[in-house]
């Protein structure tokens, strides 16, 4: 199956007047249609940089990054990337409807029936009671679903998560990410979710790329298997929280650890 | 209702009451001892004037027409500044907020004329201008424009990022970017700015009818104080109070309404 996205020896860098900053070098990975692909290192390493750049808000000093074989042309693209940042950012002067239609209102393409589908997807995802609420009133978890509305509201086949659950409680954290990761694979859509959150990456992700520390070049890519997933009848994944139960985690979370850690100790 | 919140709420409308009335007893006794002063000449009613002097000018500058003839100017000229102001802060600070390097070129100008006490420039815009009610304006329309200006483009500026970041990941562009995010958000700040601004205007219009006017509440207190006629001073002074508590309470009543 063709990628659905690829990197190609990227290489990102920041300018100011004090100098230059290489924040990413030599990036190359791919991402099949359908994957959960997390991306973890130390913190400054370019993670989100990163995605900024698979979204097309910045563009790559050298290398190539496609999307089904296609160079991004804005960012976006249309519509077919979806992007969701740490915080909600949710307007406080709109409803959280009205949030939730922000999408497809800046591309023109809020429609009757896109407006009746997005409010479905409110109520299908318990914030139904809610729409005509401002977001002040909505809980932190609630707040993260909304702003997942807000990004699936336009149907993206690639979604880009920067530390979605990063500013919410640590109980409500592992709630959100069981949902959140079961909206995005009910939709079958292909995800890259940045995270400093070692447990969190093992327990949501297909496949998790490490990082070296800046300037960030891809030093391992681990491949996640749970027996518990094959086992089961078609293959489904196990909820993120029943995966962090089973014995392989640990395993995982041991040996991306020492990845992590290797990388400290022998800075590039 | 439990008994405790019952109670809580009995107590914040006792405070409530306790301050209003205490206000208006701290008035009424302001206004008897000044009577009574005047009346029993502890003071020289012909230089202090007195509340009761002061209402019968009222009465008869009431009967005459001249009261809402001199407010009247007074108020239109401080509208029409104060509109222009809005109109022209805003304006400006979205055209900066578009280019910053034209907000680069222009800030020490801009600070410079903020920082200059506007009351200097009252004479030469009579020269330039003549003695007219533009020549008011203009000068009310200085007094608060450059820092309106500043206040707007400060806040645009502090923008978060991060919505600006949602936008453009979404799609949208710089001009979604002002509709969308920059002018809801600025909501709060623009009307602030607003109350500031409309006193503004009022001290503008007011330096203005000092130096060259026929009529409006300056012109009266400039006039009363050449022809040594303490209680129109006073009158034309506490009907300038209550412009100013007045327009201050129309917008503080808009906001309540929008936010």
């Amino acid at each position: 199956m063709p990628p659905k996205l690829a990197l190609d020896r990227v290489k990102c860098s920041y300018h100011r007047p004090e100098g230059e900053t290489v924040a990413l070098t030599n990036i190359s990975f791919t991402v099949s249609p359908g994957e959960f692909l997390a991306i973890i290192g130390p913190s400054g390493c370019g993670k989100s940089t990163l995605l900024s750049l698979i979204c097309g808000l910045m563009t790559p000093d050298e290398g190539r990054i496609l999307l089904d074989g296609a160079p991004i042309q804005s960012p976006g693209q249309q519509g077919r990337i979806g992007y969701m940042l740490q915080k909600d950012h949710l307007f406080e002067w709109r409803s959280v409807l009205s949030n939730a239609f922000l999408g497809p209102e800046l591309l023109h393409t809020l429609t009757p029936s896109a407006k009746k589908e997005i409010s479905d997807m409110l109520v299908t995802y318990g914030l139904g009671a809610f729409q005509h609420s401002k977001p002040s009133e909505l809980s932190g978890g609630m707040r993260q679903r909304a702003a997942l509305i807000r990004t699936l509201a336009l149907k993206p086949e690639l979604l880009l998560l920067d530390e979605p659950f990063s500013a919410l409680d640590y109980q409500t954290r592992l709630s959100v990410c069981d949902d959140i990761r079961a909206i995005i694979r009910n939709a079958g859509k292909t995800a890259v979710l940045v995270t400093h959150d070692l447990s969190e990456a093992i327990s949501i992700a297909d496949r998790i790329i490490v990082l070296t520390q800046r300037p960030g070049q891809v030093k391992t890519i681990v491949p996640i298997h749970f027996s518990a997933e094959s086992s089961s009848q078609s293959g489904q994944a196990v909820r993120p929280l029943e995966r962090r139960n089973l014995p392989e985690f640990s395993h995982y979370f041991n040996l991306l650890w020492k990845e992590l850690q290797s990388d400290e100790q022998h800075p590039e | 209702m439990s008994n405790t919140q019952s109670k809580y709420l009995a107590r914040i409308s006792l405070h409530k009451k306790q301050v209003r009335l205490t206000r208006g007893l701290l008035l009424i006794l302001f206004l008897a001892l000044w009577e009574i002063s005047a009346r029993l000449e502890l003071i020289d009613s012909f230089i202090f004037s007195s509340p009761s002097l002061i209402l019968s000018c009222l009465a008869s500058m009431a009967m005459d027409g001249s009261l809402f003839y001199h407010t009247g100017v007074t108020v239109m000229e401080t509208l029409l500044s104060f509109l222009l102001v809005v109109s022209i802060s805003l304006g400006t600070a979205l055209l900066l907020w578009s280019n910053r390097t034209l907000f680069e070129i222009l800030e020490p100008f801009l600070v410079m004329l903020n920082s200059l006490p506007k009351s200097a420039l009252a004479p030469i815009l009579i020269v330039w201008l003549g003695n007219r009610m533009r020549t008011i304006v203009t000068a009310a329309v200085s007094v608060a424009l450059f820092g309106a200006i500043l206040t707007l483009y400060t806040g645009f500026f502090h923008t978060d990022p991060d919505k600006i970041k949602l936008i453009y990941s979404l799609g949208g562009t710089k001009k979604d970017v002002l509709t969308k995010v920059l002018l809801p958000s600025s909501v709060p700040l623009i009307i602030s700015n607003m109350k500031v601004n409309v006193g503004l205007c009022l001290v503008g219009v007011i330096i203005g009818e000092f130096l060259s006017s026929k009529a409006g509440l300056g012109y009266l207190i400039i006039y009363s104080s050449q022809v040594f006629q303490m209680t129109l001073m006073v009158t034309s002074i506490s009907v300038l109070c209550l412009v100013s508590v007045i327009l201050y309470q129309i917008i503080a009543l808009l906001e309540k309404k929008i936010l």
